[in-house]
This record gives structure tokens, C-alpha cells and sequence, in this order.
């Protein structure tokens, strides 16, 4: 269960009135390429990639059938079991590979619907107000201090059969709550924007204003949403199934888990049986973080580790970069560009270079 | 008016981030602050004036670093010093109690979670530990009424003022240690009009009672023309041109310069052709070579696009009580 | 004082909604899993039991939604959860109020201890870009990615035992009697160690992180440049007029996370056996005891409202703007 730390929130542009020259002229092109380059988000990105390939994959390519027994019960890892097996001489490996197809079709699937009903609902109050604002706001803020997890439990619990598409509907219908306040604040004051009262001004319609104009300035948002959601998604999907609710048929890292605990698993001693799937779900955890956290740099650039925060002085000695007690690299008065004074030029025989009408002296 | 020099800065470089992806932002700026004197600093936004004036108090945030250069300070009665090569401590004394600053953005320049009072005496406490919570509380007082603000708005928050007190109060706090130098950047631009002109006609005033020096920096040239006694201005990081208020507004002998003026209306004298300056300011990731501003300049001839040109006195009449930075008025005498 | 009257307007309104989710759910449940289990108590039950259940589940088919709903809320103003199935034939109430100290000194006191000690290492990783702390991001950002109880299990594996100072599950010594003495309030310290440890590191990650942000974000204020311009002690700089204005949002987000984080910590007491109301939530789910679950969800839930508010008092006292004069 991680907190949401998106720092999205909090950037509202164009505040500060000392704010520095940005020593980069931001341009669109290198910016979106700047975020491919960020190495947290790269890293995720390609952390999660592996993870939908063996989603794909994974059934396929697994060495047993996750629910076939063997002869060898609750043994360590093995040439033959890379994970050892559970009580009943199953392949923990296998039950792992084949469980990722379905941790992250309910991850997905919850965390795209999520992310539908919050930009839905958050665009639709900030942007129309009034009233709207009033009862949608007031509606996010009330999914928001509801404790989910304890609703999902309770919902799933008492919906009948459970099952993935289940699961997933319902952590979907709980979790929009904290994206839709985010895209609320942040709509709002692209509302107040020149461009977006320009074309408010030239009688567009709403929909199309929300569709061409607001809604390209909140893709980083909307996808910072969409990863956190999943995050969420997917330790609730795994928690169900732990605690035994939802779908303890099919196979997840929970249902791995759930067996193993009621299984004594702790007690044998038997690690293989819960740290793998522990560790998978890890994993998967912290490459949507960094891709989270690629994102919160990309959108405010502040936030990006300091780089090289030491600086050598021309003395030798190193000096740390901080705010209030600029670095001195050198105390010594002589002049960096050297202007040649060249007094002989004759400025009225010189050729002059014709800019304007009153190009000469 | 020059009295003795207070504030001599000396080949100050400022860049933004190391090595080769440094921009620079500040270059070679020579530059003389003397006793009782307001010296205006204009330019276009992005002339590397408001990074002059962080980066002589070490103010800068990352990545900004000094490259090179001195400022020298002479205190009261004091041997001189530079304040680049003074240590952290040292540093800490020397803001407030010599040098104080007045920040743009009088709206966001007060800490919005302390009252008025406690950001007018930690000032006070940090400078002066034995100094008595009473006195320093008197002292507070004391100032605010010397800025005109009723001395029972002590424990308002920030909030609770409107703009223009809220700069009056910067300007209390500014001289509640009784520097030698104020900085003063863009102090009223936030403003309207009038309070703009209230607020700097007090200031002035205050400076002829109390006997400090201003650097007043601003993009607003007419401000400058009436209030300050020297200008400076600012292009590329460098100064291009620096002489008597008067004397700059008479007869101008750079075409930035020129330029710069003809963008404001006139407050007195003669009515003008408003004109601005065509073009925009240079990208100081790739300066032009020569002089950085021939690009736009109406004048530019042969020497202007390939030598940059030095700072130095002109051949005018009052040449030896300015400078500038021109192909036109190629330097009889180099400074520094 | 407007201000804070709105608030508890608003959680008025929250805790309305909960109680409405929460009179609806098990009228999703088909009938017939909640009545064979009535019928398994039958002769037990006093009809007064009876018709309380009867109330909750919505198995009184002739009443309209409107007077069941009339009902429940009467019921809810007398107290009256219902029965518990599993801890026949306590009431659902009697149950909880055992459960609940236990969830409130674990999950409460390893929460506030959490937000401490990550808003202040925020505050050092958030004012000195690049040290140590920093370097301890990746760490933090991989175990808070861990779920809660998975970080329990290890923590069971690998500290607790029949030989080790760690007891590995439960809430006291058993044989223990609770009691304000010397004997159970040591061993309840010392079973609730290894939980609020877990809970505390899987926690304290995001407190980190977000704080360093707001650091960061502050750091670059006007307000901050004044006070180093002001050659105040980089103490006072840091404390009193970076931290504490980064402190604001994240309290703010404290009273958001909190529902999240209450969720997470209730695994943990699964993990531990700890005799609280997440273990115990666990053990309705298993008996498919509705009336506990139901009782569990709305205790859970009115706590967090209460942890909300008391956020918002502190929110109130730390922000002046939020104070309107008289």
C-alpha cells in the first residue's frame, strides 16, 4: 500500500515571481525525449515491459501445469523446481508465471477504469464548476476518506462467485477518487489560461475546448494517475486473494500466497513457497513507482535528483551546491572574455552594414 | 555626488550550470557603488541584472555559480573585504547588516505562516543574540512606523495586508539593521502606478535621512531617470553603457540604450515617438559573437559582428564621467 | 471557525454515505447464505436478535427500502450491530469494542510515529539535495512497494521463533489476563513490536518522499531567498520557514492517506494474529460472518472521519490563512 506522493499537485505553473532563467529553452520535441531519457522512468518502463511479456508468455512457457502435484512436497529450490513446491508438490515457478497473466490483466484493467471515471469526473468539475464542482468534488473527497480497502473486502465479500473481472470492477468503481482531485485542481487553472479563453472567447464548444485544448496539458497527469491506480490495483487484487476472497481457483501471487499461509509455510520454513511471489509483486511495485517518478520530474523539474551537487573551486576545493550560499568557483578579478580594445578603427570611414534607415552615423 | 565607493564589484562572472553546458550569465561586470548614491541597473528581462544582483550576495539557486570575480565591500570605518571569499558565518553577518535586499514579488517575498512581528525581530535575534525580546520588539515597531504602517498591525500575517504594505513592510525589514547598501529589485513592479510612485518617493526620502546607497533594478528606464543618480544598463549578461542619470536621458550614446528609452513614455521633458527595441533579447546559450547586441542594432557596421567591444570612456565631452561598450564610440581609455 | 465547521459537515456527510453504502451491500447478497446460517442459530436466537439481522440483511421482503432503511438507522442510533455468527452469541458491537483498543494503539501510534519520522527525514533529504538520505530513496521507494503483509511474513521468518525475543503472533502472552500491570503491558509491548515495525517501515517510505518534494518545491520560494538574504542560521531557515510550510500539504495528505494506510496496517494484523480488527476482519471473511464485517467496515470508517478531523484541527493551527479573523 503505497501513499500517493504525486507532487503533481502542487505544480501550478507560473508562480514565484524570482523564478531563474531556465538555462534550457524548453522545446516540446526534446522534452518528450527527455522523459525516455529520464534512467528511473527508463528503468521501469522496461521492468514493466517484462512483466507483460510474461503475462503473455508466461503460461506458455511455464515448466508444469500450476496445479499438477508431484512427488516432491514443500522441497527447496531445485534444478527441476527453480522455486521449490508447495505442499502438494507443485512448481512454485510455474504457479508464479502463470499468476502474472492475471495480477496484471486486473492491475490494467482496474487502473484503466479508474482513470476513465477520474478524468470524467475531475475535468468535468473543474471545468464546468458551479454546481458540478460542488457535487463531484464533494463526491471524490468522500471515496477518498472511506477507507478502500476495508469497502473492497467487504464488497467483494459479499458480491457472489468473486472472479478477476469482478475484483477488477470493483477496485476500479473505488479508486478514481484521489486522480480525480488531482485532474480537478489542475484543469481548473488551465481554465483560467489566455489560450483556453481565447477559444472560449471564438464560441468553441465545450467539448471540443476539453478535447483539443485541456485535455493534451493533462496527459502527464492522467498517466501519473493511471500508474498510481495500478499500484493500488494490483496490491488490493493480491491482498483479496490472500485474505481469501475473490479468486482463490484462478492463479495470482496472492492465491500463492494465501496457500502458503494457510499452509504453515512460515513454520516448515519454507521460503521458496511465499518470498517469490512476495518479491514479484515488489518488483512490479517499484518499476511503476520509478515510472511515476520519471513523470513527477518530467512534469516539475525541480524535483529531479541535483545531478552533481559538488563543484570544485579553481583553489581545489569542493563545494556543495545549495540554495542561499552560491558556490564561488574563483576569486580571482581577471576578466573572462577578452575584448580587444582595437582604438584605431575610424568609425566614420568604415564600411557600414545596412540594417535600417538610419544605418549610418 | 560620488562619495567614497561602498560597493566595488570587480570582473564578477555568474553562470548557470559547469563546464560546458554553462550558461553565462553574468560576464566581466565592472561596477561602483558609491556612499549615499541610488544607481539604477536596467535591462530587458533576461540581461542578466536581477543574476547580478543574487549573485554579488551569493543569493543564487542552483545551478547558479559564481565564476570569478570580487566584491568589495568597505564598511564603516573598516578595512575593506570581499564577500565572495568570506565563509559561511562570515556571510551570514554580512547579509542584512550591510547589504539588504528588497525582492519583486511583494506577495510572495513574506513567509505566509509567521505574523509580521516574528519576521521583523528573527532578524534582530540572528544578528544581535543579547539583544532584549522587548527591544527588539520596540525596534520592529519602530520601523513599521517609520515605513507608515500603524505599528498594532505587528501581529497580522502576511495575508492579512494588502500588496502595498506588504512591500512597505519588506522595506522596514530591509532597513531595520541600518545597512550601508540596499538592493532594491524590481520593488514595485507588482504595484499599480501609484502606489509604485508613493512607495519609491518614501524610499528616496528615507535614504536622504538614514544615508544608505541603492541598487535599484528595474526594466522601467523613465523609473530610473527620475530616482536614481547613476545608470547602468544591462545587455548580454554585460554592461553596455553606464553615466549620470541626466546625462544617459540627454544623450545616450549606445543604441540599446537609445532604444530602452524610446520604449517608455516620458514622465518630463520633451514629448517622444514611442519605439521599441525590434527583436529579442539574445539566448544566452548561443550568444551572438561580437558585440552580443548587433543582431538587433540599428547602427551595426563592419567591427561590430567580429570584436566585442570593450567598456571605456568615451571621446565626448563628458567622457571621462562615463562609459560605454560601442563600436561607435570606440573606447579613448579602457576601464579595468 | 467557518472553516472547520465545514469540514465536519463534510464528514457528517462522509460517514452518511458510508452508513448507506454500507445499509445496501448486503441487500446485494442473495438471501440464502445469510438465512441458512440464521437458520443454523435458529433456536438460540431471542426474536429480538432475530429481527435486528433480519433488519440488516433486508430479509424482511414485505417492508419497502424506504422503512428498512428507517430501520437500520434506528437500530444503528441503539447500538445494535447484530449478532456475530462467529462469536456466538456475542453482539457484533461487544466484539469490536474488544478488538478495537488493540487496532487504535498499534495502527495509531506506529501511523503518527511513521509521519514523524518521515516528514523529518524528509526534511533533510528535501534541504540538503544529494546526501546520504537521498541515497536511500531507492531502498525505501522498493519497500514501500511491498505489500504490508508480505513484509510481515518476512519479518515473521526471519526474527520471530520459539527462541527469539519476537513473539510471532498474537497480542500478549498467552494465559495472560488484560489488565493495566506488569505483567501484560510489558508482553503486549513486546508482541506489538515486530507488527509496528513492519508497519513502519512499509510506511515511512512515502512520508519521505513526500516531504523531500515539498522541500523542494519550497525551497525555491521567495520567502526562502529572503530569509537567507536575512542571514538568519540555516536552522532557522530550514525549520521555521521551509519545513514549516512544506509541513502543510503533507499534513493535508496525511488525513488523505490515512483510509490507504489503515487499509495496509489491518494485513498486518492477519500476518501477527494481533487480536485487532483487521485479524478480526479476517476472520469474518473466512466465517462469512456479515454482521461482523458490516460492524468492522463502519467502525473502521468513523475512525479514520474522527483521525480526519483532528487532522484538519492541526491543519487549522499550523495555517494562519485558514483562520479567518473573529
Amino acid at each position: 500500500m503505497s501513499i500517493p506522493t504525486s507532487s503533481v499537485e502542487q505544480v501550478i505553473p507560473g508562480q514565484g515571481a524570482m523564478a531563474q532563467p531556465e538555462p534550457t529553452p524548453a522545446k516540446a520535441k526534446r522534452k518528450r525525449f527527455r522523459f525516455v531519457a529520464n534512467a528511473k522512468a527508463t528503468t521501469g518502463l522496461v521492468v514493466l515491459g517484462l512483466y507483460l511479456l510474461f503475462a503473455i508468455i508466461g503460461p506458455w512457457i511455464a515448466p508444469y501445469d500450476p496445479d499438477a502435484r508431484g512427488p516432491a512436497l514443500t522441497a527447496p529450490p531445485s534444478a527441476d523446481h527453480w522455486f521449490g513446491t508447495t505442499h502438494l508438490g507443485q512448481d512454485v515457478f510455474s504457479q508464479v508465471l502463470v499468476g502474472t497473466r492475471g495480477v496484471m490483466l486486473v492491475g490494467l484493467a482496474a487502473g484503466a477504469l479508474a482513470t476513465i471515471l477520474s478524468v470524467l469526473i475531475g475535468v468535468t468539475a473543474g471545468y464546468l464548476g458551479g454546481g458540478w464542482d460542488d457535487s463531484l468534488s464533494a463526491l471524490s473527497n468522500v471515496f477518498l476518506v472511506i477507507p478502500a480497502l476495508p469497502l473492497i473486502i467487504i464488497v467483494t465479500a459479499a458480491a457472489p462467485g468473486g472472479g478477476d473481472t469482478l475484483v477488477a470492477l470493483i477496485i476500479g468503481f473505488t479508486s478514481w477518487a484521489w486522480g480525480a482531485r488531482v485532474l480537478r485542481a489542475q484543469t481548473l487553472s488551465l481554465r483560467r489560461r489566455e489560450y483556453v479563453e481565447a477559444a472560449r472567447a471564438n464560441g468553441e464548444s465545450t467539448w471540443r475546448i476539453i478535447l483539443f485544448e485541456i485535455l493534451p496539458n493533462l496527459t502527464a497527469i492522467i498517466a501519473s494517475g493511471f500508474v498510481g491506480t495500478v499500484i493500488f490495483a494490483v496490491t488490493s487484487e493480491i491482498t483479496l486473494a490472500f485474505i481469501g476472497i475473490g479468486s482463490v481457483t484462478s492463479w495470482n501471487w496472492g492465491t500463492i500466497l494465501f496457500w502458503a499461509q494457510s499452509q504453515q509455510a512460515l513454520a516448515q520454513g519454507a521460503w521458496w513457497w511465499f518470498v517469490p511471489a512476495g518479491l514479484a509483486i515488489a518488483f512490479l511495485g517499484t518499476a511503476l513507482s520509478l515510472i511515476n517518478f520519471g513523470i513527477d520530474e518530467f512534469v516539475s523539474p525541480r524535483l529531479r535528483s541535483a545531478g552533481k551537487t559538488k563543484v570544485k573551486t579553481a583553489s581545489g576545493h569542493t563545494v556543495r551546491m545549495r540554495v542561499g550560499f552560491t558556490p564561488v568557483l574563483s576569486n580571482s578579478s581577471a576578466p573572462h572574455t577578452h575584448a580587444r580594445p582595437i582604438p584605431t578603427i575610424n568609425s566614420a570611414a568604415a564600411t557600414p552594414v545596412n540594417r535600417g534607415k538610419e544605418a549610418t552615423q | 555626488m560620488s562619495g567614497a565607493p561602498v560597493l566595488e564589484i570587480k570582473n564578477l562572472n555568474v553562470d548557470y550550470g559547469l563546464g560546458d553546458q554553462a550558461v553565462h550569465a553574468v560576464r566581466d561586470v565592472n561596477l561602483t557603488l558609491h556612499r549615499g548614491e541610488v544607481l539604477g541597473l536596467a535591462g530587458e528581462s533576461g540581461s542578466g541584472k536581477s543574476t547580478l544582483a543574487y549573485g554579488l550576495t551569493r543569493l543564487l539557486a542552483p545551478p547558479g555559480v559564481i565564476s570569478g570575480g570580487e566584491v568589495i565591500y568597505h564598511p564603516d570605518g573598516r578595512d575593506p573585504y570581499d564577500v565572495l571569499s568570506l565563509d559561511d558565518e562570515g556571510l551570514r553577518k554580512f547579509r542584512w547588516a550591510e547589504t539588504a535586499i528588497v525582492f519583486q514579488g511583494a506577495m510572495n517575498s513574506l513567509n505566509p505562516v509567521h505574523k509580521i512581528s516574528t519576521q521583523l525581530t528573527d532578524v534582530l535575534a540572528a544578528h544581535d543574540p543579547k539583544m532584549s525580546a522587548h527591544s527588539r520588539n520596540a525596534r520592529a515597531r519602530e520601523m513599521l512606523k517609520l515605513v507608515g504602517i500603524s505599528p498594532d498591525r505587528m501581529d497580522a500575517y502576511p495575508h492579512q495586508l494588502s500588496g502595498g504594505m506588504r512591500q512597505r513592510v519588506m522595506i522596514g525589514m530591509a532597513l531595520i539593521l541600518q545597512p550601508q547598501v540596499v538592493i532594491m529589485d524590481e520593488p514595485t513592479t507588482a504595484l499599480d502606478v501609484v502606489m509604485q510612485r508613493q512607495i519609491l518617493g518614501q524610499l528616496i526620502e528615507l535614504r536622504e535621512r538614514l544615508g544608505f546607497s541603492v541598487i535599484f533594478i528595474t526594466h522601467d528606464l523613465s523609473l530610473l531617470v527620475e530616482f536614481s543618480n547613476r545608470i547602468a544598463i544591462m545587455y548580454g549578461g554585460r554592461i553596455v553603457e553606464e553615466a549620470q542619470a541626466s546625462a544617459l536621458y540627454k544623450d545616450s550614446l549606445h543604441p540599446y540604450s537609445a532604444g530602452l528609452l524610446g520604449s517608455f513614455p516620458a514622465l518630463r521633458g520633451p514629448r517622444r515617438e514611442l519605439a521599441g527595441i525590434p527583436g529579442s533579447p539574445p539566448d544566452l546559450k548561443g550568444m551572438p559573437t561580437g558585440c552580443s547586441f548587433h543582431p538587433r542594432c540599428p547602427k551595426a557596421f563592419d567591427p561590430c559582428a567580429d570584436n566585442i567591444p570593450v567598456l571605456g570612456h568615451p571621446d565626448t565631452p563628458d567622457g571621462p564621467a562615463r562609459t560605454v561598450a560601442c563600436w561607435l564610440h570606440p573606447a579613448q581609455q579602457p576601464v579595468g | 471557525m467557518r472553516y472547520l465547521v465545514q469540514r465536519i459537515l463534510f464528514y457528517v456527510f462522509t460517514a452518511w454515505a458510508a452508513i448507506t453504502i454500507n445499509f445496501f451491500i448486503p441487500r446485494m447478497i442473495p438471501g440464502d447464505p445469510v438465512k441458512s446460517l440464521l437458520a443454523r442459530f435458529q433456536g438460540q436466537m431471542s426474536t429480538e436478535a432475530i429481527n435486528s439481522l433480519y433488519v440488516l440483511f433486508g430479509l424482511d421482503k414485505d417492508a419497502s427500502i424506504w422503512s428498512q432503511y428507517i430501520d437500520y438507522w434506528q437500530q444503528l442510533f441503539h447500538g445494535d450491530l447484530g449478532l456475530s455468527f462467529t462469536a456466538f452469541p456475542s453482539p457484533v458491537s461487544e466484539v469490536i469494542s474488544d478488538a478495537l483498543p488493540w487496532t487504535l494503539a498499534l495502527v495509531g501510534i506506529t501511523t503518527i510515529i511513521s509521519f514523524l519520522i518521515g516528514t523529518g527525514l524528509g526534511v533533510l533529504a528535501g534541504w540538503r539535495r544529494g546526501s546520504w538520505i537521498d541515497g536511500l530513496l531507492p531502498t525505501t521507494t522498493f519497500l514501500s512497494s511491498v505489500p504490508y503483509f508480505w513484509l510481515g511474513l518476512l519479518a515473521i521468518y526471519l526474527l520471530a521463533g520459539p527462541d527469539s525475543f519476537f513473539p510471532s503472533s498474537g497480542g500478549y502472552e498467552p494465559g495472560l489476563v488484560p489488565a493495566w500491570d506488569q505483567y501484560f503491558i510489558p508482553s503486549a509491548i513486546r508482541h506489538s513490536l515486530l507488527p509496528a515495525l513492519t508497519i513502519l517501515i512499509s510506511s515511512v517510505s512515502g512520508w519521505i518522499l513526500s516531504m523531500r518534494n515539498m522541500m523542494v518545491t519550497v525551497a525555491s520560494e521567495d520567502y526562502i531567498t529572503v530569509a537567507h538574504a536575512k542571514g538568519l542560521s540555516d536552522r532557522r531557515v530550514s525549520l521555521s520557514y521551509a519545513a514549516r510550510n512544506a509541513l502543510l500539504p503533507n499534513v493535508s495528505g496525511f488525513a488523505l492517506a490515512l483510509g490507504m494506510i489503515v487499509g495496509g496496517t489491518l494485513l498486518v494484523e492477519i500476518v501477527f494474529s494481533y487480536p485487532g480488527l483487521g485479524f478480526l476482519l479476517f476472520r469474518a471473511v473466512g466465517a462469512k460472518d456479515y454482521p461482523l464485517m458490516q460492524g468492522i467496515f463502519l467502525v473502521i470508517t468513523i475512525s479514520v472521519l474522527v483521525a480526519n478531523l483532528i487532522a484538519d484541527v492541526v491543519y487549522l493551527l499550523l495555517d494562519p490563512r485558514t483562520r479567518k479573523e473573529g
